[in-house]
């Protein structure tokens, strides 16, 4: 599971894991849930149907498949599967009972999306091996995942039997065991990290088994604080006369806004590190993915997921 | 950045000074800096005379922070320290924060007596609706704008709106949400009897039953029960929740109403701002001006990127890490800060540093085996790696300055050519630039700042 605050790179890193795994020979299903095709977007691929799809085969022999999961077809699919509705399902979707059923109960939609993915990760093909090494999700941002998740409390409201309870315990019990991992994407900034914080005690408090974090989008520290602390000193005419010597010109214009910048870039270092101290106290495995400037096309993202691996992900 | 003439100023003042400007909408896709904006422009338009009340919707609770307050509730709380500008004296500021259940609770109490609102607030079905439902905050800041407009205590009230992917949201959900409420389906759902009698009602009646059925089935019949209760109950009280929804949404289009959307200037939050943009002028609502916000500037655009990376190059030859890409990390060699580093063992590039313990595939160095030093308990976390002498050596230090200022010139010119991809679809919509304050905004002081620069008086960031 891979969760974050909003516009964090919860799908992008999601994309490059599986990108990853793919690439050590495994064969991985990244799975969508908020019907906004950001997968298929980001591998420049037309929009993806309600059926796993090979989008990628990687150098290692590995192949990443991807399923954009629909919560009304997953609920046709139950009934179907249940109540042997025939066209009847179709009419109830017509009159909007599907649509009703899931915005009145909330935590039936989850149990469908989640269901969904854990009948993935529990196939297994004919000759009795796992037909996917991983199952990938770009889950819900962190300020909903505890409730995604946490399944079973969300269906305690309804029926105590049927398709929907049983489903909800068989989710809750790949979703508690070491199979499964809910990894938080955030940035060096103050309010994802507090969402990320946060998001961890609420999973912790729930007994979902949180992964590591992946710190997104980050910038490279050229100069540091006491370089520019020193240079900020008695070293202008100096910092002028190198300029000079490097063929810049008008060199005595330069400093100070040079300067300034310098101390911008110092104070976001700064902040940057308290940051990561209040990341290091959720004491987790943390991995690190660079800010591309261009932006994430399908090369950045590989590259994003040699970063990865680099950094060893195998979880 | 200079203003590209193709692009019309957007003026603040004029707009907030306006009496006759009664409601700001300040609306833009996550994080963008909505809330920030309508604060700054609380403190900006009261310190100008106005009577302001600023409506924040912002779980995160920072805006008490900055605006001193030590927490905001559903009651428009007065914030001190709001100072004359010298031409005009001050006026007021108020701050609440929407609190969507509290909102959806008074608002039931009052519109039913005490025994009726009783059952309301106690039914199950209402409870989850109230705690939120997708819209439901949308649907009662709406609410909340309708009632403060209503009491008329206030000259100007600036909105902020919900976190939200989309900045459709806030003028779509409510509606969805008040559709959904008062639906055909969950009309007949809950008075199948009543539609019964009527000529044609027959045949969807056995639909119904199945229906019901089926979904007692999956949700359990309680469930629908309570639905069914909220409905018929909510119902005899007021004229519908789409009617409502309508009703606010007619204030949005109001003489007197103006949006500001805001954004960043980037590629996907520029995209949702040219889809409010046009949404905005198909429902007839007037757009005052983007709010271009954390936008770069440099005070030294007359040096290059280029040049400023080939002079660094001279000074000091750049050592390219093994992977080197072009588009990350640009020089690990001057990446000596930091926590990242505070393992320290490596001599290489430290990207494995933080690889989990716990991983079979990746070779184990030591720093893997200790389960890497930042991550226990006694690792000195914010130990710094002292630079050796070497980079503070003139060249050094020089062509730390020119790589930075070239990374900031790169940032600037791909601002700059997402700025002017909005401005050729719409040119006829006024902008304003603020610039990116190195650190969060924390206090008053940093909300009259960011409205200087609302109001095009800050200090520009690309000067000449
Ligand atoms: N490492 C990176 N370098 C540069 N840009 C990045 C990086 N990671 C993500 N982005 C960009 O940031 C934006 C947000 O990323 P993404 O869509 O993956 O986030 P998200 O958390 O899934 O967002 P949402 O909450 O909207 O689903 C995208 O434009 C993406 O291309
Ligand atoms: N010009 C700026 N310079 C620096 N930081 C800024 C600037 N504008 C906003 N911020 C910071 O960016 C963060 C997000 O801003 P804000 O909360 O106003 O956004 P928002 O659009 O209301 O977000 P949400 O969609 O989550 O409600 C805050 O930490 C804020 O302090
Ligand atoms: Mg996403
Ligand atoms: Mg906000």
């Amino acid at each position: 599971m891979v969760s974050g605050k909003g516009g964090t790179g919860k799908t992008t890193v999601a994309a490059a894991l599986a990108l990853a795994l793919a690439t050590e020979g495994k064969r991985t299903l990244l799975v969508e849930v908020e019907g906004r095709q950001g997968i298929a977007q980001l591998f420049e691929t037309e929009a993806l149907p309600y059926e796993e799809r090979k989008i990628a085969v990687a150098s290692g022999g590995g192949e990443v498949f991807a399923l954009a999961i629909d919560a009304e077809r997953a609920l046709l699919d139950y009934l179907q599967m249940f109540y042997k509705l025939g066209s009847a399902g179709r009419a109830l979707k017509k009159l909007g009972a599907i649509d009703f059923a899931t915005t009145i109960a909330p935590g039936v939609r989850d149990v469908l999306l989640t269901g969904k993915a854990c009948e993935a990760v529990r196939r297994r093909t004919k000759q009795g091996s796992y037909a996917y090494d991983y199952v990938i999700m770009d889950a819900p941002p962190t300020g909903r995942i505890t409730r995604f998740l946490n399944v079973n409390d969300e269906v305690a409201g309804l029926a105590k039997f049927g398709p929907i309870y049983n489903q909800a315990q068989a989710v809750m019990r790949v979703l508690k065991s070491p199979q499964t991992a809910v990894h938080l994407v955030t940035l060096l900034e103050e309010m994802p990290v507090q969402e990320t914080a946060d998001g961890v005690a609420e999973l912790r408090g729930a007994d979902l088994p949180v992964g590591s974090v992946i710190v997104n989008m980050v910038r490279p520290h050229l100069l540091d604080e006491q370089a520019v602390n020193s240079a900020a000193g008695d070293r202008r005419t100096e910092i002028a006369k190198t300029l000079t010597t490097a063929g810049v010109s008008g060199a005595a214009k330069l400093v100070t806004p040079l300067l300034e910048q310098a101390a911008d870039h110092a104070q976001r270092v700064s902040l940057e590190r308290e940051q990561r101290v209040a990341l290091n106290r959720l004491e987790l495995p943390s991995y690190e993915l660079p800010l591309l400037s261009e932006g994430v096309d399908l090369a950045g993202l590989y590259q994003l997921s040699k970063e990865l691996r680099k950094q060893g992900t195998g979880t | 950045m200079t203003v590209d003439a193709s692009a019309k100023p957007l003026e603040v003042d004029p707009l907030i000074d306006d009496p006759a400007t009664r409601i700001i909408v300040c609306c833009g896709s996550g994080g963008v800096g909505k809330t920030t904006t309508a604060a700054a422009l609380g403190v900006r338009a009261a310190e100008r005379g106005r009577h302001v009340v600023v409506l924040t919707i912002d779980p995160a609770r920072r805006l008490a922070q900055s605006l001193g307050i030590d927490s905001l509730d559903n009651t428009p709380r007065r914030v001190k320290g709001i100072e004359g500008d010298g031409e005009s004296s001050a006026g007021q500021l108020h701050a609440m924060m929407l609190d969507m259940k509290r909102t959806f609770d008074e608002f039931v109490e009052a519109h039913a007596d005490g025994e009726r609102a009783r059952a309301i607030l106690d039914n199950p079905f209402y409870q989850s609706l109230s705690a939120g439902f997708a819209g439901t905050q949308e649907y009662m800041a709406m609410e909340k704008l309708g009632q403060l407009r209503a009491r008329d205590e206030w000259d100007l009230i600036i909105v902020d709106t919900p976190p939200s992917r989309s900045a459709l949201d806030f003028l779509d959900a409510p509606k969805r949400l008040g559709s959904f409420l008062d639906g055909k389906f969950i009309k007949l759902l809950v008075t199948p009897a009543k539609m019964g009698g009527r000529a044609g009602m027959k045949f969807l009646n056995v639909g119904m039953t199945m229906m019901t059925g089926t979904l007692g089935k999956l949700l359990g019949g309680q469930l629908l029960r309570d639905v069914q209760t909220f409905v018929s109950a909510m119902d005899t009280m007021f004229g519908g929740f789409r009617t409502r929804a309508d009703a606010t949404y007619r204030l949005l289009q109001a003489p007197g109403t103006a949006f500001l959307v805001v954004a960043a200037p980037e590629r996907d939050a520029l995209r949702e701002a040219a889809y409010f943009v046009e949404r905005l002028a198909e429902e007839e609502m007037p757009l005052a001006g983007l709010v271009l916000n954390r936008v770069h500037g440099s005070r030294a655009v007359q040096l290059s990127a280029e040049r400023a990376l080939a002079a660094a190059e001279i000074l000091a030859p750049e050592i390219t890490s093994e992977n080197s890409d072009g588009g990350g990390i640009v020089d690990q060699r001057g990446g000596k800060t930091g926590v990242r580093e505070a393992t320290g063992a490596s001599p290489e590039p430290p990207p494995v540093s933080h690889a989990p313990a716990h991983n079979p595939q990746h070779e184990k160095t030591p720093q893997d085996t200790v389960r890497t030093a930042h991550q226990s308990d006694d690792a000195p976390v914010t130990t710094e790696v002292v630079p050796p002498p070497a980079d503070h050596t003139a060249e050094h230090l020089t062509a730390g300055l020119l790589r930075l200022h070239a990374e900031r010139m790169q940032v600037l010119a791909r601002e700059q050519r997402t700025r002017d991809r909005f401005t050729a679809l719409h040119p006829e919509v006024a902008v304003v630039q603020v610039t990116a304050l190195p650190g969060d905004v924390h206090d008053l002081a940093g909300l009259r700042a960011i409205g200087d620069q609302l109001a095009g008086a800050g200090e520009s960031p690309a000067a000449p």
